[in-house]
């Protein structure tokens, strides 16, 4: 397949509306908490972010721009999310990136996730499908799931601490060959099915998410 | 040598254990029950092993209307071997339709310079209830933790309920002790709370303290997640959850 290169960028990139900005991806709440306090913090964080939900999401964004049946996708995405409060922000991040996408790649495939989950399928299920609208293969769709994971928190963390933004872009430079070994190994499970899909997983992130559901006060939605 | 053992249980609803195996390092007991009516089964003697190489299972089948409760008499103790091969220890565990299954072991506990791969599958029939802890201590006191692969699969009625992996320690991907995973933590577990009864009128998410989660999954479910410094606080933690959720 021949995959555009600029269809990628566009999907990827920051201003695409998709409303990712409004979620730190639990960077709050480890700022909250003091576990987060400088560039170093942020790179442990994003790197274990980046091997666990985001080898998972990248799975489930490879599967679907491979095609796998996105009710199954769903369903597994939502057997990896035992937060109700990522369930829920996954799902509005869903919504949202569908909208954006049906406008950018029009096509019977997205309308057609649209009309099944009305209430939003799992992003990295629509951000699956959406990458094959674009034209994009797999891997396009892979990566651009594990990227998320961590350029979210990192453009969070300047904005919590007033960390030097030259410091945060560092951070995800260095995870870069990481960022690419996930999105192959994510693809290759993909490869084998449903059932094959990675499903790794991170305590903390999942425990401070419901504790930051319940601040009266709070940034980020997630 | 390494070595490949799996013991097997089977639990009826008239309380009798049609199948009880024991097999090599893994010695199973009946005991008896605190509780009338319940089928108790204890593993004894699992608490040398897994070394590197061995490949250990259990496989339980919690027949149709039957009441079982399984845990161990000591920690599971995960050590290095003399094979460079990671040890591989799988719980299979069915249970049928109105059955019930508490699965109470003790800790895993991975010590400095083991490499252990735990795979739990879970298979529930629609009316299964299940209770199910799981404890991973990272290290014997004051030493660092060996590398600990666990990942948890249960499915009901034949779809995904839970999937979930943690992977820790030198063999893990990095950042496995960071903010996102572990933050420095040396114990976590999770107590699963399977019950049809939860269908209606899940209880509501929320956080237990500082380093612990109850929240209901999208089935008929309740994972509550916790980190601790250590075995002991981490298991203050789990036996409040199980009084609330799941008392014997």
């Amino acid at each position: 397949m021949t995959a555009s290169r600029s269809a990628l960028l566009v999907l990827a990139d920051g201003r695409f509306p998709a409303g990712g900005h409004a979620h730190s991806g639990g960077a709050e709440a480890a700022v909250k908490a003091g576990r987060i306090r400088d560039a170093a913090g942020l790179e442990a964080f994003c790197r274990g972010r980046l091997h666990t939900t985001g080898l998972t999401s990248a799975g489930l964004a490879a599967g679907a721009a491979l095609g796998l049946d996105p009710y199954e996708l769903d369903a597994a995405a939502d057997a990896r999310t035992p937060s109700p409060a990522l369930r829920t922000a996954a799902r509005r991040l869903g919504r949202q990136l569908i909208r954006a996408a049906r406008a950018a790649w029009p096509g019977p495939e997205l309308d057609a996730l649209a009309a099944a989950f009305p209430r939003g399928a799992h992003q990295p299920v629509v951000l699956g499908v959406t990458a094959r609208a674009a034209g994009l293969g797999p891997e396009d769709a892979a990566h651009c799931s594990a990227y998320e994971t961590v350029g979210g928190p990192a453009t969070a963390v300047v904005r919590l601490l007033g960390l030097d933004p030259y410091q945060a872009t560092g951070v995800l430079a260095r995870l870069a060959p990481e960022i690419d070994e996930v999105a192959a190994r994510a693809t290759a499970a993909a490869r084998g099915g449903v059932g094959a899909l990675p499903a790794a997983s991170a305590p903390l992130l999942d425990i401070t998410a419901e504790q930051h559901a319940a601040w009266p006060v709070r940034l980020f939605a997630s | 040598m390494s070595l490949r053992a799996t013991a097997r249980i089977a639990a009826d609803a008239d309380g009798s254990l049609p199948v009880l195996t024991s097999d090599g390092p893994l010695a199973l007991r009946r005991t008896r029950a605190a509780v009338p009516g319940w089928t108790r089964v204890t593993v004894v003697g699992a608490m040398s092993a897994p070394l590197g190489g061995d490949r250990l299972a259990i496989e339980t089948e919690v027949r149709d209307g039957a009441r079982l409760r399984v845990d161990s008499a000591a920690a599971t103790l995960a050590l290095p071997g003399r094979s460079p091969e990671p040890a591989a220890y799988e719980l299979r565990l069915r249970v049928g339709g109105d059955a019930v299954l508490r699965w109470l072991p003790e800790q895993l506990v991975s010590a400095h310079g083991s490499d252990l791969r735990v795979r739990t599958d879970v298979d529930l029939a629609p009316t299964a209830r299940l209770v199910l802890r799981e404890e991973q201590v990272l290290g014997r006191h004051g030493e660092p933790p060996g590398t600990l692969v666990s990942r948890l699969a249960v499915r009901r009625a034949g779809a995904p309920l839970l999937d979930q992996e943690l992977a820790y320690g030198p063999g893990a991907s990095g950042g496995w002790d960071g903010a996102a995973v572990l933050g420095g933590h040396r114990a976590t577990g999770q107590l699963l709370v399977v019950d049809p009864a939860y269908e209606g009128a899940p209880p509501t998410a929320r956080p237990l303290g500082e380093s612990a989660a109850l929240t209901p999954l999208a089935g008929p479910a309740v994972l509550v997640t916790a980190v601790a410094p250590d075995a002991l606080a981490l298991r203050r933690i789990l036996d409040a959850a199980l009084d609330e959720l799941a008392p014997e």
